[in-house]
């Protein structure tokens, strides 16, 4: 972890039109959370269409990917990166500080606006609320290493990104039930399976398979990040 | 004294041949790397800091590999074409980002040193956004020579800048070569890298064409046979009184140009000869242009004379 590789990503992050899409998606959530609230009340299946479809199937995965592709790929693009990398630093301890920044950003926000959401919408009733931000937290966190990865190794991140959160895991996952097995999203549904209550949430992937995946997709994709990283050739522009 | 070997070093891309079997070394001083746009000259420079790595051959940085390794970056300092940087941040901010990055025991001590050699402690607290690019390319030394490298590898500094940075810069890596580091630009204009360099380095078309102290290279581009298009009175017998002295090595009567093409081989010879011939015969001098004076001819004249 490197203070001053952190320092840079998040003000490349936060400072440009990339914050305010980061702060747009969470404030649309709990926007619509209190609405929902005043006009329908307190009612469970609302609230876990709202965290699950809209927090967790699409804010989450956005957020990830914003803040993912958005540590690292802008900088390899433009080639601002080479200041980074002409340093007597190992390149791991670059991703890794990218990659804690990125998740950094899941946390406040993704992770933290579904809980909030989930207060408004249903309090604590069930665990359902703390079940929810546990799975944002966890996909947060490995969305993030997969979209870091993304970022370094495409200059088509966002769109390869785009490609696995919604046609992969919500359009391939509905019609092909074997594709939900390599979903971030099902295997952060089945921790928050296991903290609310039995029935509130429910995943396709059993907890035993989704732990293993989680850690393989994170630590694995980290791993290959900083692997590609430290091979990283300027190809002249000549 | 730190010193970068090439030895052989090829690089493709794909099946274009960037690099091709080049072997130079680059000794403490200050040395340009010149040649024509699109000779090789950054994929070098990209070898040389560890941003590529050749495809056969060896780039060593005192006699270790600089690819994948990463403490050679504690000799090296780089500045690169791209102008790309944080432009988020104020100049200030960068350099010191740039010490922090080397581990540097006091970050703020050395970016304060290296913006004061550059003279950009008036702009620091600005934005590198609203810098002219004179000015970035000065912030960009100022990162380089943060952590006081022996080794100083910069891709064609001079784009871009107004004549008084140019000296500027110039004065700079004049002192920093007689200081014994290692410094090596790019540039594809001989005046630029004859007025700076002790020692050239001539690439061209992804090879190496030439080395030696500026003399050598002005020579052996002043000794190459040079074309002239030639318009008098009387151009029949300009080119007979011409021929008949040995510097002339052709003449062509050009009926559609109404002109002489004549190919000199001795340069300061013909251009005394012409005057003093055309004078003595009473013939009236319309046009003396050189015909091939670009530089792409001149440094191709230079593979060929290898």
């Amino acid at each position: 972890m490197n203070v001053t590789v952190a320092r840079l990503t998040m003000r490349g992050l936060l400072g440009r039109r990339r914050g305010l899409l980061l702060l747009a998606l969470p404030l649309l959530l709990i926007v619509l959370s209190v609405v929902i609230r005043v006009v329908a009340g307190q009612d469970e299946n609302t609230a876990a269409g709202i965290l699950g479809g809209l927090g967790l199937g699409t804010m989450v995965p956005l957020v990830g990917l914003i803040a993912g592709t958005g540590a690292i790929g802008p900088e390899i693009d433009d080639g601002s990166i080479i200041y980074l990398l002409a340093k007597p630093q190992p390149r791991w301890k670059i991703i890794v500080s990218k990659l804690v920044v990125a998740i950094g950003c899941s946390v406040v926000f993704a992770a933290l606006p579904t809980y909030i959401a989930g207060l408004i919408l249903f309090g604590t009733f069930e665990n359902l609320t703390l079940g929810y931000t546990i799975a944002a937290l966890i996909a947060g966190i490995a969305y993030s290493a997969l979209f870091l990865l993304f970022g370094v190794i495409s200059r088509h991140a966002v769109v390869w990104g785009l490609m696995y959160a919604l046609l992969w895991e919500t359009i391939v996952g509905t019609y092909v039930p074997g594709a939900q097995t390599l979903s971030v999203h099902q295997w952060a549904l089945s921790v928050g399976q296991k903290i609310a209550d039995p029935g509130v949430i429910s995943s396709s992937v059993h907890l035993p398979t989704a732990i293993p995946l989680l850690l393989v997709a994170t630590v694995g994709g980290a791993w290959l990040a900083a692997a590609r990283l430290s091979r990283l050739t300027l190809a002249g522009e000549e | 004294m730190t010193t970068i070997s090439i030895d052989r070093a090829s690089r493709w891309f794909g099946n274009v041949v960037a690099v091709n079997d080049v072997s130079m070394t680059i000794a403490p001083g200050v040395t340009g790397l010149l040649g024509p746009n699109g000779a090789g000259k950054s994929t070098l420079i990209h070898m040389m800091s560890g941003f590529l790595p050749p495809s056969s051959g060896s780039v060593v940085l005192d006699g270790v590999p600089i690819w994948k390794n990463q403490q050679a970056y504690r000799q090296i300092g780089l500045v690169p074409e791209r102008e790309a940087m944080y432009d988020f941040l104020t100049g200030w901010e960068f350099v010191l980002a740039n010490a922090e990055l080397h581990g540097l025991s006091d970050p703020g001590e050395a970016a304060k040193r290296a913006l004061a050699t550059v003279e950009m402690e008036y702009a620091q607290d600005r934005q590198v956004s609203t810098y002219s690019k004179g000015m970035k390319q000065r912030v960009k030394m100022a990162s380089a020579l943060v952590h006081d490298p022996a080794v100083l590898l910069l891709d064609e500094p001079f784009n871009g800048m107004d004549p008084r940075q140019r000296m500027h810069l110039m004065e700079l890596l004049r002192r920093f070569g007689a200081e014994g580091r290692t410094v090596l630009f790019s540039s594809h204009i001989l005046e630029e890298v004859e007025q700076l360099a002790r020692h050239i380095e001539v690439v061209v078309a992804g090879r190496h064409a030439a080395s030696g102290d500026f003399r050598k290279i002005r020579r052996l581009m002043t000794d190459r046979p040079h074309r002239y298009t030639v318009r008098s009175s009387d151009d029949r017998a300009l080119a007979a009184a011409l021929i008949a002295d040995g510097s002339t090595a052709g003449i062509e009567l050009d009926y559609k140009e109404r002109a002489l093409q004549i190919q000199a081989i001795d340069f300061y010879r013909f251009t005394e000869l012409v005057p003093r011939v055309a004078k003595e015969a009473g013939i009236r001098l319309l046009t003396v242009s050189p015909a091939d004076e670009s530089l792409e001819s001149v440094f191709s004249y230079l593979v060929a004379a290898k």
